[in-house]
Protein backbone atom coordinates (compact mmCIF):
# COMPACT_ATOMS: atom_id res chain seq x y z
CA UNK A 1 0.00 0.00 0.00
CA UNK A 2 2.83 2.54 0.65
CA UNK A 3 4.51 1.93 -2.13
CA UNK A 4 1.55 2.77 -4.15
CA UNK A 5 1.30 5.63 -2.15
CA UNK A 6 4.96 6.78 -3.08
CA UNK A 7 4.47 5.83 -6.91
CA UNK A 8 1.56 8.19 -6.87
CA UNK A 9 3.50 10.84 -5.49
CA UNK A 10 6.17 10.45 -8.06
CA UNK A 11 3.62 10.03 -11.07
CA UNK A 12 1.83 13.43 -10.37
CA UNK A 13 4.97 15.26 -9.30
CA UNK A 14 6.39 14.67 -12.94
CA UNK A 15 3.18 14.56 -14.72
CA UNK A 16 2.31 18.63 -13.27
CA UNK A 17 5.71 19.56 -13.50
CA UNK A 18 5.20 18.55 -17.71
CA UNK A 19 1.91 20.28 -17.91
CA UNK A 20 3.33 23.38 -16.13
CA UNK A 21 5.73 24.18 -19.23
CA UNK A 22 2.42 25.15 -20.74
CA UNK A 23 1.22 28.35 -18.50
CA UNK A 24 -0.87 30.37 -21.47
CA UNK A 25 -2.61 27.10 -21.43
CA UNK A 26 -3.53 26.86 -17.50
CA UNK A 27 -4.93 30.95 -18.48
CA UNK A 28 -6.85 29.73 -21.61
CA UNK A 29 -8.35 26.70 -19.89
CA UNK A 30 -9.40 29.60 -16.69
CA UNK A 31 -11.13 31.25 -19.15
CA UNK A 32 -12.97 28.54 -20.64
CA UNK A 33 -13.93 27.21 -17.41
CA UNK A 34 -15.70 30.57 -16.35
CA UNK A 35 -16.96 30.85 -19.91
CA UNK A 36 -18.61 27.29 -19.36
CA UNK A 37 -19.74 28.06 -15.87
CA UNK A 38 -21.38 31.01 -17.66
CA UNK A 39 -23.25 29.38 -20.42
CA UNK A 40 -24.45 26.44 -17.28
CA UNK A 41 -25.82 29.49 -15.15
CA UNK A 42 -27.31 30.95 -18.54
CA UNK A 43 -29.03 27.79 -19.70
CA UNK A 44 -30.41 27.14 -16.55
CA UNK A 45 -31.96 30.82 -15.97
CA UNK A 46 -33.79 30.15 -19.33
CA UNK A 47 -35.67 27.87 -17.41
CA UNK A 48 -36.20 29.62 -14.36
CA UNK A 49 -36.85 33.49 -15.60
CA UNK A 50 -40.57 33.19 -17.08
CA UNK A 51 -41.22 31.41 -13.32
CA UNK A 52 -41.15 27.82 -14.34
CA UNK A 53 -39.96 26.01 -12.01
CA UNK A 54 -38.45 21.91 -11.42
CA UNK A 55 -40.60 20.47 -9.17
CA UNK A 56 -39.08 20.86 -5.61
CA UNK A 57 -36.59 22.24 -6.99
CA UNK A 58 -35.78 26.07 -6.62
CA UNK A 59 -33.09 28.05 -8.03
CA UNK A 60 -30.75 27.68 -5.53
CA UNK A 61 -31.62 24.23 -5.05
CA UNK A 62 -30.94 24.03 -8.80
CA UNK A 63 -27.79 25.09 -8.74
CA UNK A 64 -26.33 22.68 -5.92
CA UNK A 65 -27.08 19.92 -8.95
CA UNK A 66 -25.15 22.35 -11.55
CA UNK A 67 -22.56 22.86 -8.55
CA UNK A 68 -22.69 18.95 -8.41
CA UNK A 69 -21.67 18.88 -12.66
CA UNK A 70 -19.22 21.18 -12.25
CA UNK A 71 -17.15 19.36 -9.55
CA UNK A 72 -17.83 16.62 -11.55
CA UNK A 73 -16.42 18.13 -15.15
CA UNK A 74 -13.58 19.08 -12.86
CA UNK A 75 -12.98 15.99 -11.51
CA UNK A 76 -13.03 14.24 -15.51
CA UNK A 77 -10.98 16.45 -16.37
CA UNK A 78 -8.17 16.44 -14.09
CA UNK A 79 -8.20 12.53 -13.28
CA UNK A 80 -9.90 10.46 -15.64
CA UNK A 81 -9.53 12.25 -19.12
CA UNK A 82 -5.57 12.17 -19.71
CA UNK A 83 -5.41 8.86 -18.45
CA UNK A 84 -8.31 6.93 -19.44
CA UNK A 85 -8.15 8.21 -23.16
CA UNK A 86 -4.54 6.98 -23.37
CA UNK A 87 -5.39 3.38 -22.74
CA UNK A 88 -6.03 3.32 -26.17
CA UNK A 89 -2.88 4.84 -27.97
CA UNK A 90 -1.46 2.38 -25.47
CA UNK A 91 -3.49 -0.92 -27.40
CA UNK A 92 -2.95 0.94 -30.59
CA UNK A 93 0.84 1.42 -30.33
CA UNK A 94 1.53 -1.84 -28.25
CA UNK A 95 3.32 -0.23 -25.25
CA UNK A 96 0.94 -1.92 -22.71
CA UNK A 97 3.57 -4.62 -23.22
CA UNK A 98 5.99 -2.00 -21.03
CA UNK A 99 2.85 -1.35 -18.21
CA UNK A 100 2.13 -5.29 -18.05
CA UNK A 101 5.68 -5.95 -17.28
CA UNK A 102 6.15 -3.58 -14.09
CA UNK A 103 5.64 -4.85 -10.80
CA UNK A 104 2.71 -2.97 -9.89
CA UNK A 105 -1.26 -3.44 -10.67
CA UNK A 106 -1.57 -2.38 -14.03
CA UNK A 107 -5.32 -0.80 -13.70
CA UNK A 108 -3.43 1.33 -11.09
CA UNK A 109 -1.08 2.51 -13.28
CA UNK A 110 -3.19 3.60 -15.97
CA UNK A 111 -5.44 4.84 -14.22
CA UNK A 112 -3.44 7.22 -12.54
CA UNK A 113 -0.82 7.65 -13.98
CA UNK A 114 -0.48 11.05 -14.93
CA UNK A 115 -2.93 14.16 -13.60
CA UNK A 116 -3.99 17.41 -15.38
CA UNK A 117 -4.12 20.83 -13.68
CA UNK A 118 -6.18 21.92 -16.06
CA UNK A 119 -9.72 21.08 -14.58
CA UNK A 120 -8.92 22.70 -11.13
CA UNK A 121 -10.76 25.82 -12.14
CA UNK A 122 -13.86 23.39 -12.65
CA UNK A 123 -13.48 21.67 -9.43
CA UNK A 124 -12.63 25.23 -7.41
CA UNK A 125 -16.23 26.33 -9.27
CA UNK A 126 -17.81 24.02 -8.52
CA UNK A 127 -17.46 23.70 -4.85
CA UNK A 128 -17.93 27.43 -5.06
CA UNK A 129 -21.60 26.98 -6.15
CA UNK A 130 -22.64 24.25 -3.80
CA UNK A 131 -21.55 26.24 -0.87
CA UNK A 132 -22.70 29.61 -2.27
CA UNK A 133 -26.29 27.86 -2.96
CA UNK A 134 -25.90 25.75 -0.10
CA UNK A 135 -25.42 28.64 2.19
CA UNK A 136 -28.27 31.12 0.66
CA UNK A 137 -30.37 27.93 1.66
CA UNK A 138 -28.69 27.74 5.06
CA UNK A 139 -27.85 24.16 4.84
CA UNK A 140 -25.34 22.93 8.03
CA UNK A 141 -21.86 21.90 8.33
CA UNK A 142 -22.66 18.20 8.91
CA UNK A 143 -24.79 18.01 5.74
CA UNK A 144 -21.99 18.95 3.57
CA UNK A 145 -19.73 16.69 5.08
CA UNK A 146 -22.56 14.08 4.77
CA UNK A 147 -22.66 14.83 0.79
CA UNK A 148 -19.17 14.34 0.79
CA UNK A 149 -20.21 10.57 0.69
CA UNK A 150 -22.17 10.17 -2.51
CA UNK A 151 -20.09 12.57 -4.31
CA UNK A 152 -17.29 10.41 -3.79
CA UNK A 153 -19.44 7.41 -4.66
CA UNK A 154 -20.36 9.43 -8.12
CA UNK A 155 -16.61 10.01 -8.95
CA UNK A 156 -16.10 5.85 -8.15
CA UNK A 157 -18.95 5.11 -10.70
CA UNK A 158 -18.08 7.52 -13.59
CA UNK A 159 -14.01 6.11 -13.07
CA UNK A 160 -15.48 2.69 -12.68
CA UNK A 161 -17.58 2.54 -16.39
CA UNK A 162 -15.09 5.05 -17.68
CA UNK A 163 -12.14 3.07 -17.00
CA UNK A 164 -14.26 -0.31 -19.02
CA UNK A 165 -15.56 1.32 -21.81
CA UNK A 166 -11.67 2.39 -22.14
CA UNK A 167 -10.89 -1.31 -21.42
CA UNK A 168 -12.92 -2.87 -24.26
CA UNK A 169 -10.87 -1.03 -27.14
CA UNK A 170 -8.69 -4.33 -26.38
CA UNK A 171 -11.22 -5.98 -28.64
CA UNK A 172 -11.65 -2.91 -30.95
CA UNK A 173 -8.90 -0.38 -31.43
CA UNK A 174 -10.77 1.79 -33.33
CA UNK A 175 -13.75 2.34 -30.93
CA UNK A 176 -12.09 5.08 -28.16
CA UNK A 177 -14.67 7.16 -28.68
CA UNK A 178 -16.88 5.81 -27.38
CA UNK A 179 -16.21 7.09 -24.13
CA UNK A 180 -17.43 10.41 -25.79
CA UNK A 181 -21.01 9.00 -25.70
CA UNK A 182 -20.90 8.54 -22.27
CA UNK A 183 -19.52 12.17 -21.55
CA UNK A 184 -22.34 13.18 -24.15
CA UNK A 185 -24.87 10.73 -22.01
CA UNK A 186 -23.57 12.59 -18.66
CA UNK A 187 -24.87 16.32 -19.87
CA UNK A 188 -28.05 15.05 -18.77
CA UNK A 189 -25.86 16.02 -14.85
CA UNK A 190 -26.94 19.49 -15.50
CA UNK A 191 -30.68 19.30 -14.37
CA UNK A 192 -32.54 17.44 -11.36
CA UNK A 193 -34.06 14.42 -12.82
CA UNK A 194 -37.22 15.79 -12.12
CA UNK A 195 -37.06 18.09 -14.41
CA UNK A 196 -37.21 14.98 -17.39
CA UNK A 197 -39.64 13.10 -18.61
CA UNK A 198 -40.46 9.65 -16.84
CA UNK A 199 -38.48 7.75 -20.15
CA UNK A 200 -35.42 9.24 -19.49
CA UNK A 201 -35.88 9.38 -15.68
CA UNK A 202 -35.93 5.64 -15.91
CA UNK A 203 -32.55 5.45 -18.39
CA UNK A 204 -30.83 8.02 -16.91
CA UNK A 205 -30.89 5.97 -13.23
CA UNK A 206 -30.68 2.39 -14.39
CA UNK A 207 -29.31 2.51 -17.83
CA UNK A 208 -26.76 5.13 -17.35
CA UNK A 209 -26.70 6.07 -13.30
CA UNK A 210 -26.40 9.89 -14.00
CA UNK A 211 -28.90 10.56 -11.50
CA UNK A 212 -26.63 9.07 -8.81
CA UNK A 213 -23.93 11.39 -9.88
CA UNK A 214 -25.23 14.84 -9.23
CA UNK A 215 -29.14 14.72 -8.21
CA UNK A 216 -28.64 12.04 -5.53
CA UNK A 217 -25.98 14.15 -3.98
CA UNK A 218 -27.71 17.22 -4.10
CA UNK A 219 -30.04 16.06 -2.07
CA UNK A 220 -28.25 14.91 0.33
CA UNK A 221 -26.65 17.85 0.55
CA UNK A 222 -30.47 19.90 0.76
CA UNK A 223 -30.74 16.95 3.94
CA UNK A 224 -33.82 15.28 1.82
CA UNK A 225 -31.75 12.33 0.72
CA UNK A 226 -33.21 8.89 1.91
CA UNK A 227 -31.13 6.37 3.05
CA UNK A 228 -32.67 3.98 0.81
CA UNK A 229 -30.93 5.58 -2.43
CA UNK A 230 -27.71 6.28 -0.39
CA UNK A 231 -27.24 2.65 0.21
CA UNK A 232 -27.86 2.07 -3.52
CA UNK A 233 -25.41 4.11 -4.70
CA UNK A 234 -22.88 2.40 -2.36
CA UNK A 235 -23.48 -0.68 -3.54
CA UNK A 236 -23.47 0.05 -7.02
CA UNK A 237 -20.37 2.26 -6.62
CA UNK A 238 -18.47 -0.66 -4.97
CA UNK A 239 -20.34 -3.18 -7.65
CA UNK A 240 -18.97 -1.10 -10.73
CA UNK A 241 -15.39 -0.81 -9.15
CA UNK A 242 -15.37 -4.45 -8.73
CA UNK A 243 -16.71 -5.37 -12.31
CA UNK A 244 -14.03 -2.61 -13.61
CA UNK A 245 -11.26 -4.40 -12.11
CA UNK A 246 -12.78 -8.23 -13.19
CA UNK A 247 -13.42 -6.33 -16.61
CA UNK A 248 -9.69 -5.73 -16.43
CA UNK A 249 -8.79 -8.85 -15.80
CA UNK A 250 -11.03 -10.33 -18.37
CA UNK A 251 -10.05 -8.01 -21.40
CA UNK A 252 -6.34 -8.54 -20.29
CA UNK A 253 -6.90 -12.04 -21.27
CA UNK A 254 -7.36 -10.71 -24.88
CA UNK A 255 -4.10 -8.75 -25.60
CA UNK A 256 -2.53 -10.31 -28.20
CA UNK A 257 0.49 -6.94 -28.07
CA UNK A 258 0.30 -4.77 -31.10
CA UNK A 259 3.99 -4.74 -31.93
CA UNK A 260 5.41 -8.00 -31.75
CA UNK B 1 1.79 19.76 -70.96
CA UNK B 2 -1.52 19.30 -71.35
CA UNK B 3 -4.39 22.00 -71.20
CA UNK B 4 -7.15 21.03 -69.50
CA UNK B 5 -10.27 23.07 -69.12
CA UNK B 6 -9.95 24.06 -65.68
CA UNK B 7 -13.12 23.66 -64.78
CA UNK B 8 -12.94 20.21 -65.90
CA UNK B 9 -9.93 19.66 -63.88
CA UNK B 10 -11.30 21.02 -60.66
CA UNK B 11 -14.04 18.63 -61.22
CA UNK B 12 -11.33 15.48 -61.41
CA UNK B 13 -9.98 16.59 -58.55
CA UNK B 14 -13.16 17.16 -56.35
CA UNK B 15 -14.59 13.81 -57.54
CA UNK B 16 -11.25 12.28 -56.61
CA UNK B 17 -10.50 13.76 -53.38
CA UNK B 18 -14.29 12.70 -52.49
CA UNK B 19 -14.25 9.09 -53.62
CA UNK B 20 -11.49 8.60 -51.95
CA UNK B 21 -12.25 9.79 -48.30
CA UNK B 22 -15.66 8.45 -48.74
CA UNK B 23 -14.03 4.97 -49.12
CA UNK B 24 -11.88 6.00 -46.08
CA UNK B 25 -14.28 6.90 -43.67
CA UNK B 26 -16.75 3.87 -44.60
CA UNK B 27 -13.61 2.27 -42.85
CA UNK B 28 -14.42 3.68 -39.88
CA UNK B 29 -18.17 2.96 -39.54
CA UNK B 30 -18.32 1.95 -35.92
CA UNK B 31 -16.00 4.79 -34.94
CA UNK B 32 -18.80 6.67 -36.88
CA UNK B 33 -21.53 5.74 -35.37
CA UNK B 34 -20.12 6.31 -31.81
CA UNK B 35 -19.41 9.92 -33.05
CA UNK B 36 -23.35 10.24 -34.32
CA UNK B 37 -24.44 8.64 -30.31
CA UNK B 38 -22.38 11.39 -29.07
CA UNK B 39 -23.84 13.94 -30.31
CA UNK B 40 -27.08 13.37 -27.60
CA UNK B 41 -26.73 16.47 -26.39
CA UNK B 42 -30.15 17.55 -28.05
CA UNK B 43 -32.20 15.08 -27.55
CA UNK B 44 -31.49 15.17 -23.88
CA UNK B 45 -32.16 18.68 -23.73
CA UNK B 46 -35.55 17.72 -25.89
CA UNK B 47 -36.97 15.49 -22.94
CA UNK B 48 -36.26 18.50 -20.09
CA UNK B 49 -37.91 21.48 -22.48
CA UNK B 50 -41.23 19.26 -23.52
CA UNK B 51 -41.20 18.75 -19.94
CA UNK B 52 -41.19 22.51 -19.27
CA UNK B 53 -43.34 22.90 -21.64
CA UNK B 54 -45.90 20.82 -21.03
CA UNK B 55 -46.45 23.16 -17.36
CA UNK B 56 -44.32 26.79 -18.21
CA UNK B 57 -44.97 29.29 -19.90
CA UNK B 58 -42.94 29.28 -23.15
CA UNK B 59 -43.23 30.51 -26.53
CA UNK B 60 -43.38 27.11 -27.96
CA UNK B 61 -45.26 23.98 -27.20
CA UNK B 62 -43.97 20.61 -26.60
CA UNK B 63 -44.52 18.82 -29.83
CA UNK B 64 -42.73 22.21 -31.44
CA UNK B 65 -39.47 21.84 -28.91
CA UNK B 66 -39.43 17.87 -30.01
CA UNK B 67 -39.03 19.14 -33.72
CA UNK B 68 -37.17 21.74 -33.04
CA UNK B 69 -34.75 19.40 -31.17
CA UNK B 70 -34.96 16.56 -33.49
CA UNK B 71 -33.85 19.09 -36.16
CA UNK B 72 -31.18 20.51 -33.82
CA UNK B 73 -29.33 17.09 -33.92
CA UNK B 74 -29.60 16.51 -37.73
CA UNK B 75 -28.15 20.22 -38.20
CA UNK B 76 -25.59 19.15 -35.84
CA UNK B 77 -24.57 15.93 -37.39
CA UNK B 78 -24.08 17.49 -40.97
CA UNK B 79 -22.36 20.65 -39.53
CA UNK B 80 -19.74 18.33 -37.11
CA UNK B 81 -15.85 20.15 -37.72
CA UNK B 82 -12.81 18.60 -36.14
CA UNK B 83 -10.67 20.29 -38.55
CA UNK B 84 -8.28 22.19 -35.90
CA UNK B 85 -7.39 18.59 -34.57
CA UNK B 86 -5.68 17.45 -37.95
CA UNK B 87 -4.48 20.70 -38.65
CA UNK B 88 -2.45 20.98 -35.75
CA UNK B 89 -1.35 17.72 -35.86
CA UNK B 90 0.06 18.45 -39.06
CA UNK B 91 2.06 21.12 -38.60
CA UNK B 92 3.07 19.79 -34.87
CA UNK B 93 4.63 16.57 -36.73
CA UNK B 94 5.92 18.25 -40.11
CA UNK B 95 3.26 16.34 -42.34
CA UNK B 96 1.85 20.09 -43.68
CA UNK B 97 5.26 19.84 -45.33
CA UNK B 98 4.22 17.17 -48.02
CA UNK B 99 0.88 18.61 -48.37
CA UNK B 100 2.61 21.60 -49.49
CA UNK B 101 3.99 20.14 -52.38
CA UNK B 102 1.30 19.36 -54.10
CA UNK B 103 -0.34 21.85 -56.55
CA UNK B 104 -3.84 21.90 -54.11
CA UNK B 105 -4.34 24.04 -51.06
CA UNK B 106 -3.67 21.73 -48.45
CA UNK B 107 -7.74 22.86 -47.29
CA UNK B 108 -9.13 21.34 -50.07
CA UNK B 109 -8.16 17.77 -48.62
CA UNK B 110 -9.76 18.59 -45.45
CA UNK B 111 -12.94 20.14 -46.51
CA UNK B 112 -13.09 17.26 -49.05
CA UNK B 113 -12.64 14.52 -45.68
CA UNK B 114 -15.29 16.14 -43.70
CA UNK B 115 -17.67 16.37 -46.65
CA UNK B 116 -17.47 13.08 -47.58
CA UNK B 117 -17.50 11.72 -43.91
CA UNK B 118 -21.42 13.52 -44.03
CA UNK B 119 -22.46 10.79 -46.76
CA UNK B 120 -21.11 8.10 -44.64
CA UNK B 121 -22.95 9.32 -41.56
CA UNK B 122 -25.86 9.69 -43.46
CA UNK B 123 -27.88 5.92 -42.66
CA UNK B 124 -26.93 6.58 -38.96
CA UNK B 125 -28.67 9.28 -38.93
CA UNK B 126 -31.74 8.50 -41.14
CA UNK B 127 -32.03 5.40 -38.39
CA UNK B 128 -32.14 7.67 -35.44
CA UNK B 129 -34.44 10.11 -36.88
CA UNK B 130 -36.76 6.62 -37.40
CA UNK B 131 -35.94 5.27 -34.60
CA UNK B 132 -37.41 8.74 -32.91
CA UNK B 133 -40.84 8.77 -34.91
CA UNK B 134 -41.27 5.58 -33.92
CA UNK B 135 -40.72 6.52 -30.40
CA UNK B 136 -42.98 9.59 -30.42
CA UNK B 137 -44.87 9.46 -33.71
CA UNK B 138 -46.74 12.88 -32.55
CA UNK B 139 -44.09 14.80 -32.97
CA UNK B 140 -43.94 13.49 -37.38
CA UNK B 141 -43.83 16.60 -39.69
CA UNK B 142 -43.48 16.65 -43.44
CA UNK B 143 -41.51 20.15 -44.39
CA UNK B 144 -42.75 22.21 -47.07
CA UNK B 145 -40.66 20.90 -49.96
CA UNK B 146 -39.68 24.95 -50.62
CA UNK B 147 -38.90 25.55 -47.19
CA UNK B 148 -37.42 21.79 -47.26
CA UNK B 149 -34.84 22.53 -50.42
CA UNK B 150 -33.72 26.34 -48.82
CA UNK B 151 -32.87 24.19 -45.08
CA UNK B 152 -30.80 21.67 -47.21
CA UNK B 153 -28.91 24.39 -48.94
CA UNK B 154 -28.39 26.56 -45.68
CA UNK B 155 -27.48 23.53 -43.91
CA UNK B 156 -24.66 23.21 -46.38
CA UNK B 157 -23.78 27.27 -46.12
CA UNK B 158 -23.93 26.43 -42.02
CA UNK B 159 -21.07 23.61 -42.77
CA UNK B 160 -18.74 26.02 -44.97
CA UNK B 161 -19.33 29.12 -42.55
CA UNK B 162 -18.51 26.13 -39.36
CA UNK B 163 -15.45 24.94 -41.53
CA UNK B 164 -14.44 28.24 -41.90
CA UNK B 165 -14.58 29.47 -38.35
CA UNK B 166 -12.21 26.46 -37.25
CA UNK B 167 -10.14 26.58 -40.39
CA UNK B 168 -9.00 30.43 -39.45
CA UNK B 169 -8.51 29.51 -35.81
CA UNK B 170 -6.30 26.71 -37.00
CA UNK B 171 -4.37 29.07 -38.48
CA UNK B 172 -2.89 29.58 -34.53
CA UNK B 173 -1.36 26.36 -35.09
CA UNK B 174 1.92 28.21 -36.75
CA UNK B 175 2.73 30.21 -34.00
CA UNK B 176 1.44 27.81 -31.00
CA UNK B 177 1.62 24.33 -30.29
CA UNK B 178 -2.06 23.94 -28.64
CA UNK B 179 -4.23 25.68 -31.23
CA UNK B 180 -7.03 23.55 -30.18
CA UNK B 181 -7.35 24.64 -27.10
CA UNK B 182 -8.79 28.06 -28.73
CA UNK B 183 -11.45 25.98 -30.58
CA UNK B 184 -12.25 24.59 -26.85
CA UNK B 185 -12.40 28.12 -25.88
CA UNK B 186 -14.67 29.19 -28.83
CA UNK B 187 -16.77 25.65 -28.38
CA UNK B 188 -18.37 27.61 -25.66
CA UNK B 189 -19.72 30.46 -27.80
CA UNK B 190 -20.98 27.54 -30.43
CA UNK B 191 -22.08 25.79 -27.75
CA UNK B 192 -24.60 28.47 -25.76
CA UNK B 193 -25.15 30.87 -28.16
CA UNK B 194 -25.88 28.52 -31.13
CA UNK B 195 -29.38 27.16 -30.04
CA UNK B 196 -28.60 23.84 -29.22
CA UNK B 197 -29.45 24.65 -25.80
CA UNK B 198 -32.59 26.38 -26.17
CA UNK B 199 -34.07 28.20 -29.67
CA UNK B 200 -33.59 31.54 -29.62
CA UNK B 201 -37.38 32.43 -28.78
CA UNK B 202 -36.69 31.65 -25.58
CA UNK B 203 -33.42 33.72 -24.72
CA UNK B 204 -33.85 37.36 -22.76
CA UNK B 205 -34.70 39.79 -25.60
CA UNK B 206 -31.45 41.30 -25.86
CA UNK B 207 -28.87 38.54 -25.58
CA UNK B 208 -31.14 37.16 -28.78
CA UNK B 209 -30.55 39.97 -30.15
CA UNK B 210 -26.54 40.42 -29.83
CA UNK B 211 -26.79 36.56 -30.20
CA UNK B 212 -28.35 37.16 -33.86
CA UNK B 213 -25.34 39.24 -35.19
CA UNK B 214 -22.71 36.74 -34.33
CA UNK B 215 -22.21 33.92 -36.80
CA UNK B 216 -23.45 31.18 -34.05
CA UNK B 217 -26.66 31.17 -34.71
CA UNK B 218 -26.97 30.44 -38.25
CA UNK B 219 -24.89 27.34 -37.89
CA UNK B 220 -27.74 25.41 -35.82
CA UNK B 221 -30.81 27.56 -34.70
CA UNK B 222 -31.44 29.16 -38.35
CA UNK B 223 -31.02 25.92 -40.40
CA UNK B 224 -33.44 23.82 -37.53
CA UNK B 225 -35.89 26.87 -37.59
CA UNK B 226 -36.22 26.14 -41.15
CA UNK B 227 -36.42 22.77 -41.53
CA UNK B 228 -39.17 22.73 -38.98
CA UNK B 229 -41.12 25.75 -40.64
CA UNK B 230 -40.79 28.08 -37.61
CA UNK B 231 -40.54 32.02 -38.88
CA UNK B 232 -37.29 33.18 -39.26
CA UNK B 233 -35.74 36.29 -41.18
CA UNK B 234 -33.96 34.44 -44.32
CA UNK B 235 -32.55 37.43 -46.06
CA UNK B 236 -31.14 38.66 -42.90
CA UNK B 237 -29.65 35.10 -41.94
CA UNK B 238 -28.51 34.80 -45.37
CA UNK B 239 -26.38 38.26 -45.17
CA UNK B 240 -25.40 37.40 -41.67
CA UNK B 241 -23.63 34.35 -42.86
CA UNK B 242 -22.65 35.71 -45.98
CA UNK B 243 -21.05 38.52 -44.78
CA UNK B 244 -18.94 36.38 -41.77
CA UNK B 245 -17.91 33.92 -44.53
CA UNK B 246 -16.69 36.71 -46.43
CA UNK B 247 -14.75 38.59 -43.52
CA UNK B 248 -13.14 35.09 -42.14
CA UNK B 249 -12.51 34.13 -45.84
CA UNK B 250 -9.66 37.16 -45.90
CA UNK B 251 -8.31 36.68 -42.66
CA UNK B 252 -7.92 33.01 -43.14
CA UNK B 253 -5.93 33.84 -46.83
CA UNK B 254 -3.63 36.29 -44.47
CA UNK B 255 -3.34 34.47 -41.78
CA UNK B 256 -2.40 31.40 -44.61
CA UNK B 257 0.45 33.43 -45.38
CA UNK B 258 2.13 34.74 -43.01
CA UNK B 259 1.86 31.56 -41.09
CA UNK B 260 3.21 29.54 -44.19
CA UNK B 261 6.31 32.16 -43.60
CA UNK B 262 6.34 30.98 -39.93
CA UNK B 263 6.69 27.42 -41.10
CA UNK B 264 9.85 25.12 -40.21
CA UNK B 265 8.24 22.13 -40.79
CA UNK B 266 9.15 20.13 -38.17
CA UNK B 267 9.79 16.78 -37.61
CA UNK B 268 9.70 15.95 -41.57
Amino acid sequence: MERYWHVLKLFWATALAAELEYRVNFLIATLSSVGGLAGSLFGLFLFYRTGYTFQNWNWEQALIVLGMFTLLQGFSATFLAPNLNRIVRHIQQGTLDFVLLKPINSQFWLSTHTVSPWGMPDLLFGAVMIVYAGNRLGVEAQNYLLGLLPIGFGFVMLYSLWFMLGAMSIWFVKIYNVTEVLRGLLEAGRFPMVAYPMGYRIFFTFVVPVAFLTTIPAEVILGRGSVGWLAGAAVLAGFLLWASSAFWQFALRFYTSASS
Amino acid sequence: MNQQNPLKKAWRIASTLLSVYYAYMLEYRAELLFWVLSGSLPIILMGIWIQAARTGDFTLTPVEFARYFLAVFLVRQFTVVWVIWEFEREVVEGKLSFRLLQPLNPIWHHFASHFAERFARLPFAFILVALFFWLYPQAFWIPDIGQLILALVVIVLAFALRFLIQYTLSMAAFWTERASSLEQFGFLFYLFLSGIIAPLEVFPPVVREIALWTPYPYLIYFPANLLVGLPVDVGRGLLVMLGWSVGLYVLYRWLWRKGLRQYSGMGA
